[in-house]
């Protein structure tokens, strides 16, 4: 007569989890070190253009950027005229511009200034910005734009 | 006898929260984390004017001036043009190798030149340079579709094959300098 009685592993049937949180704090870690806490508050709204023939900028580092558009106030409402902001600060007038971008050139001289534009903005302002960048020797610039939604042209 | 017991507490920090711990931060910084990719149309502006210098000759054929007003109605070499013309035109200007005498004469010598007018939204203005972006990166493609059988896209970076397709269709886009009166 077979004999049903189960036989019984002699290993243990748990799954070791001693290491467990070393695994976890590997991942910690790499999200730790990827995670860019601090972005800019903007102080303006922006709308994205959408493009087709766009590339991705590889080097994050080497980007410093200028939003230009309407400028946010107090109680969610929207300025009628357009602002131009670098990192935290609006630039009221647009000459400063030129010895903002110079200095952040000399810190960086593979600079490239990603314009963040809003859709509805002017050109007079923006070929006001491109001016000064081009006095600064800032000649590397990058319109930000974003891909269209899938299955919209 | 009270010393006795106390010999038998278990003199290690506790570890089995330390898992816990850690998985709290991780899913904080899980949450936090943004990796998005930053994408857009590159361009290089040409250097400051000298004073009293003069523009570079160009002929008149290998400049294909494109001009937006205020109200986005576009002129393609003084002629009404529609968006959706945009590439189209600009593919035969470039790509014209000298047989239409009013188009370019080669592909490194044409010009493409995009003035707005300083009330243009810039909406329009970024969907005209993409429309140029891309007639060059059609001809690109095909260019290199006909030479090595597989689009640009997909040369390597930094390779000769990708430099000869460069140098061959050189993305020459100027922007014309606004008008003193804006």
């Amino acid at each position: 007569m077979p004999s049903f009685k189960k036989s019984k592993a002699k290993t243990s049937q748990e799954i070791p989890t001693a290491s467990m949180p070393d695994i976890v704090f590997i991942l910690l870690i790499f999200f730790m070190v990827t995670t860019v806490l601090r972005e800019v508050k903007l102080r303006v709204k922006i709308d994205y253009v959408h493009a087709k023939n766009i590339q991705k900028i590889e080097q994050k580092r080497l980007v410093s950027y200028i939003y230009i558009g309407p400028e946010k106030l107090a109680g969610n409402k929207i300025s009628d005229n357009t602002a131009i902001q670098i990192d935290d600060a609006i630039i009221n007038n647009k000459t400063n511009i030129r010895q903002i971008m110079y200095d952040k050139l000399k810190q960086q001289p593979k600079l490239i200034v990603s314009l963040r534009v809003d859709k509805n903005a002017q050109m007079g302002i923006v070929t006001d910005v491109k001016q000064e960048l081009r006095k600064a020797g800032t000649l590397r610039i990058n319109y930000s734009t974003k891909p269209y939604p899938k299955g919209q042209m | 006898m009270f010393l006795e017991k106390r010999k038998k507490e278990d003199p290690e920090i506790p570890s089995a929260s330390l898992a816990d711990i850690a998985f709290l931060l991780l899913i904080f910084f899980l949450v936090t984390t943004t990796i998005d990719v930053d994408t857009g149309i590159g361009l290089v502006l040409p250097p400051p004017p000298k004073p009293n210098q003069k523009p570079p000759p160009i002929k008149k054929r290998n400049m294909l001036k494109i001009l937006v007003n205020a109200q986005g109605n576009i002129l393609i070499n003084d002629k009404p043009a529609s968006m959706s013309e945009v590439k189209t035109k600009a593919e035969k200007f470039i790509d014209n190798m000298g047989k239409d005498p009013n188009l370019s004469e080669s592909p490194d010598k044409a010009v493409v030149s995009l003035k707005t007018d300083s009330k243009t939204p810039y909406r329009i203005y970024i969907h005209m340079l993409d429309e140029v972006k891309g007639a060059y990166h059609d001809l690109r493609n095909s260019r290199s579709r006909q030479l090595y059988g597989k689009p640009f896209d997909e040369l390597k970076d930094g390779s000769s094959k990708k430099k000869a397709i460069k140098k061959y269709f050189p993305e020459k886009i100027s922007e014309a300098e606004p008008n003193k009166s804006d």
